[in-house]
């Protein structure tokens, strides 16, 4: 069955862009390549390594942008399998399915990859282990340009998290937890097909075609949903991401920013089909678990005090923004992507933005910022640059982006959807705001002598604040909006209609948002203004007492008794256990040790001194006396001479 | 012609005397002339057999014995006299370094 879709698919290839679809799966093999390299050659090249990441990531980009051009040329989609394992009639397969939407996923994951790999070599300097930072970033790269390419279920479960410590465990256990689900979706969806096959395609053809129970689907569609919940930290689990904060940021650039949260979004993209053919009932819940999650992770992000965590609690309401018109329907599909695509360049740039004010000012607090604007004119001007994106100005990308997810939300009659998205943006202008204003205007207020960063660092933020200024007009209406015939789902691509009412609508929020922002934050007051609203103010310093209700009402009721019971287990079976092996170990040694000094020794020393006997004896013979030895030679000979004529 | 059986008892003869010169004698000099008696005992044997068995080969043979001896003969002497200046004698009895 597979087989005949694969020749489908084939003749599509034929074009000049051919070659690289058909070699697409390269582009996630290169950075593993390159992992290997720097990890058993890194520290005997020349700088430590970084060299062959930028090579592969480079190397992909290409790639990256040959396939993008299959698609814009109108080339049609390309997918090749091979069987991995087969349980009875399921045949799993391993395989690279490309669409347009691979595309655009494919050139955002290697372009910002490779920002991020270059603006590395500056803020990573020194690092101690500097090399072993550049194989992990290239390993993650990998990792997630196979989520990208993958036509298989199986996705999302290969990925390398970076940051550190407790905030790693936290992040793994949070998103495990959205893995529990999505595996029972991808085995609720394997089984609705009849147990032959998970390749996305032919489940998504067999969920269209009716053939399967709409509770069987509804189920899975809020299964795989769990999943994006917790890879995409949403509302209940998107704890984690800030924390995850912990990590060198231009990793946060790559998990935030490209990679690894928008693989949550990407996967109901993915899944669209399933989704859509599902009961009604599971499209609202996630536009409304994403409307709910935006406004929240938004208001958190207006009190936060460090500059990367007022990006974390952004990024989780953008992905919002994207699961939110995703629930909207086919509508919302290309909206979400185009805010998938647009928010990937602006919160690379603001993260790495945030990066280099970090190393200028060694602290992540805005507190002990401000006045950053003299001293590091490069910084201010691409972290302005995306600011005004993620804010919605007019005419950065996210401006278009965000109108589009609008315009889908009205389209589709969920006006209160819209009224949210407003909203959001509104906060969004006004947090943004306030980051800028308490980092780069006013007095400084910290300790550290701030300099402009090297131009390792500075050329990515460049090009990036480029990206953000164009990748907008991709989507622009008036422009033809070609991203629109690129990515889209269904039959047709829907036509781009340039709504003037959702323009000025969103550019008052944006305007009233920003004037708000400004009369609160133009002069720096401590404690901060925000601290009037008494209450809501500490609910949303203690993050709505989220993180405690998961520790003291989930984590601790497991965990104590566990630990508990591990230490009794540890005390009794598994000390006694080791110290009883330890006895017997003690007790065998003995025997041995006595063995040995009496044994073996005796018959060691007793073979030293009979050597020692015999050579004593056989020393008389050797005179030095020459005529002795010839005396010696001659007998040789008569008896010889005997022995060989006898009769 | 002389008969062969008479050259090998000449030749026993001297190879016997030589053998006596070898391991009796302690002048090394008087060894090295034992030796010359070892391998002329030899030669004649050599000769002796080429012209009972009208064969060339072994007239050949002794003539190489006899270039062998006299290299060795060379050789003996100057280790002789090399013995005589460091130690002031050449009685062989006295040169034993070359044991344990």
């Amino acid at each position: 069955m597979v087989g005949v879709l694969g020749a489908e698919g084939a003749p599509a290839a034929a074009s000049s862009a051919g070659w690289f679809v058909e070699h697409a799966w390269l582009i996630g093999l290169l950075p593993f390549i390159s992992a290997g390299l720097a990890l058993f050659f890194g520290k005997r090249t020349p700088g430590g390594g970084p060299v062959y990441g930028i090579a592969a990531i480079g190397a992909g980009s290409v790639m990256a942008l040959g396939v993008a051009w299959h698609f814009v040329q109108g080339g049609g989609p390309y997918e090749k399998y091979v069987e991995w394992f087969r349980i009875g009639s399921l045949h799993m397969q391993l395989g690279s399915y490309v669409d347009g939407l691979t595309a655009v996923m494919l050139i955002v994951v290697t372009f910002v990859s490779l920002m991020v790999q270059v603006y590395s070599l500056g803020y990573m300097h020194g690092d101690v282990r500097y090399t072993w930072y550049f194989v992990v970033l290239s390993l993650f790269t990998g990792a997630m340009l196979d989520v990208v390419l993958a036509g298989n279920l199986l996705i999302g479960h290969w990925y390398e998290d970076p940051a550190n410590s407790g905030a790693a465990i936290k992040a793994f256990l949070t998103t495990r937890i959205g893995d529990v689900p999505f595996m029972f979706g991808i085995f609720a969806l394997i089984f609705a097909t009849g147990m032959t096959t998970s390749n996305i395609q032919v489940i998504g053809q067999t969920v269209a075609g009716g053939h399967v129970s709409l509770l069987l689907v509804t189920t899975a569609a809020l299964l795989l949903f769990g999943g994006t919940i917790g890879k995409s930290a949403q509302f209940p689990l998107y704890v984690w991401l800030p924390d995850a904060m912990a990590g060198p940021t231009p990793v946060s650039a790559l998990i935030h920013a490209a990679t690894m949260v928008a693989a949550g979004v990407y996967l109901v993209a993915r899944m669209f089909q399933v989704f859509v053919s599902a009961d009604p009932i599971a499209l609202h819940v996630v536009a409304i678990i994403g409307a709910i999650t935006l406004l929240l992770a938004a208001f958190l992000a207006l009190v936060q005090d460090d500059i990367k965590k007022v990006l974390a609690y952004s990024t989780i309401s953008q992905l919002a923004y994207m699961v939110a018109a995703l629930g909207v329907g086919s509508d919302g599909y290309p909206a979400a992507m185009f805010h998938l695509f647009t928010h990937a360049f602006f919160k690379a740039l603001l993260f790495l933005g945030a990066g280099s004010v970090i190393h200028a000012a060694h602290t992540n607090n805005m507190s002990e910022m401000g006045g950053l604007r003299k001293d590091m004119k490069v910084t201010f001007w691409t972290f302005a640059i995306g600011a005004a994106a993620l804010a919605g100005v007019p005419p950065f990308s996210g401006f278009f982006s965000k109108d589009e997810l609008i315009l889908a939300a009205k389209d589709s009659h969920t006006y209160w959807l819209a009224v949210v998205l407003l909203v959001g943006a509104i906060l969004t202008a006004f947090y943004t705001t306030r980051m800028i204003l308490l980092t780069f205007f006013g007095d400084y207020r910290g300790h550290a002598h701030a300099h402009e960063s090297p131009r390792v660092m500075t050329v990515p933020l460049i090009l990036l604040a480029g990206a953000t200024c164009v990748v907008g007009l991709l989507g622009f209406a008036p422009l033809g909006a070609p991203f629109l015939d690129w990515v889209y789902f269904g039959g047709e691509p829907i036509p781009a209609v340039f709504s003037p009412l959702v323009a000025i609508l969103s550019i008052v929020a944006v305007t009233v948002g920003i004037w708000t922002g400004y009369i609160v934050y133009r002069r720096w007051r401590t404690p901060d203004p925000l601290t009037r609203l008494g209450p809501a103010y500490d609910l949303l310093e203690h993050k709505y007492y989220l993180d405690d209700l998961y520790w003291n009402g989930i984590v601790r009721p497991i965990r104590d008794p566990i630990a508990a019971g591990v230490y009794w287990t540890n005390q009794h079976v598994i000390d006694g256990v080791v110290n009883g092996t330890a006895t017997l170990a003690y007790a065998l040694s003995a025997l041995v040790a006595w063995f040995d000094r009496n044994v073996i020794d005796g018959v060691v020393n007793g073979a030293g001194s009979a050597m020692e006997l015999f050579g004593r004896g056989l020393r008389t013979i050797q005179t030095g006396k020459v005529q002795w030895y010839a005396v010696g030679l001659f007998a040789g000979v008569i008896l010889l001479t005997v022995f060989i004529i006898r009769p | 012609m002389i008969r062969l059986p008479l050259v090998l008892l000449f030749s026993a003869f001297l190879f016997s005397a030589g053998i006596y010169g070898v391991l009796a004698r302690r002048n090394a000099v008087m060894v090295l002339m034992a030796i010359e008696l070892l391998l002329n005992a030899v030669n004649v044997n050599l000769i002796g057999f080429a012209a009972e068995l009208q064969d060339v080969t072994g007239e050949v043979f002794a003539l190489f014995v006899i270039a062998v001896a006299a290299a060795e003969v060379g050789i003996g002497l100057a280790i002789v006299i090399l013995l005589f200046r460091n130690r002031a004698s050449i009685n062989v009895d006295e040169v034993d370094l070359l044991k344990w």
